[in-house]
């Protein structure tokens, strides 16, 4: 599966279109990566626990979008966008779209 | 002002209430010794791998496809990075911003945080020649949302598309 934020995916060519491919997770933070966040506020650095999630926020999404376009029958996405919102208090969602295609 | 919607503010307006302004003090100390500390140990690192990494040229312009090679291999890199400021630079941020001005102590922190995430993202594209598309974006996932006490920092979030040509 190849994955891209490029229009084409370079050297090859895209024999098919399937539409667009979404992938969201809606996630909340946990209360101990809060407190440690807010201890750490006291002199600064890096939030490591937020990074954590960060990245593990990004996988999934990444997952369900890689899963959509299989499903699809597709064996790459192209013009993956990112977007992110709040849904309720303490929860956020980030959201990854892109189109799904065949390449050859 | 908003310094006492900050978590520490909050912390440090109750013990001031009932007298004890030494321990305000303290933290005052610890944001600014400790704080910049770790500012400058961040920056010097962040500097040291730029340098480490100037081989792989990386452009914020797309690539429509066409390539002189063959292409081996095409992926998704993301680089991400949530940084904090200290309670030093809070409170002088929150001082600033009643007369208004540049706040230098706030542009040191996403400067961090961007250059941070945009070496990562260059790490993770260890291996490629090229690396393109780049975009750079605030995410704000779990940091300003819904927080009920703002704690000063900033996540950011870089993406590109790392190209490896056919040896």
């Amino acid at each position: 599966m190849f994955i891209s934020n490029l229009e084409t995916i370079p050297g090859m060519k895209i024999v098919e279109h399937y539409g667009l491919v979404t992938g969201s997770t809606v996630r909340a933070r946990n209360v101990f990566v809060d407190i440690g966040a807010m201890l750490k506020s006291l002199w600064g650095g890096e939030l490591k626990g937020y990074t954590k999630l960060l990245y593990s926020t990004n996988e999934v999404a990444l997952q369900r979008l890689e899963a959509q376009a299989e499903a699809m029958g597709a064996n790459a996405v192209v013009n993956v966008r990112y977007a992110t919102s709040s849904v309720a208090l303490g929860a956020s969602e980030l959201y990854a779209y892109g189109t799904a295609v065949s390449v050859e | 002002m908003e310094f006492g919607s900050d978590f520490w503010g909050q912390v440090f307006l109750f013990f001031f209430e009932y007298g004890n302004s030494g321990l305000f003090l303290l933290a005052l100390a610890i944001g600014l010794i400790v704080g910049s500390w770790i500012e400058r140990r961040h920056y010097r690192s962040i500097i040291q791998r730029e340098q480490a990494g100037v081989g792989l040229p990386v452009v914020s312009i797309g690539k429509k496809g066409e390539t002189r090679k063959a292409v081996q291999e095409v992926r998704l890199v993301v680089g991400m990075a949530s940084i904090s400021t200290d309670f030093f630079k809070r409170l002088m941020g929150s001082i600033i911003s009643i007369f208004g001005g540049e706040i230098r102590a706030y542009e040191s922190l996403v400067d961090r945080a961007r250059r941070e995430a945009l070496l990562r993202m260059r790490e993770q594209a260890k291996g490629a020649d090229l690396l393109v598309n780049v975009r750079v974006e605030n995410s704000n996932l779990f940091i300003s949302a819904g927080q009920r006490y703002a704690i000063g920092s900033v996540e950011v979030m870089a993406y590109g598309t790392a190209i490896t040509y056919e040896k």
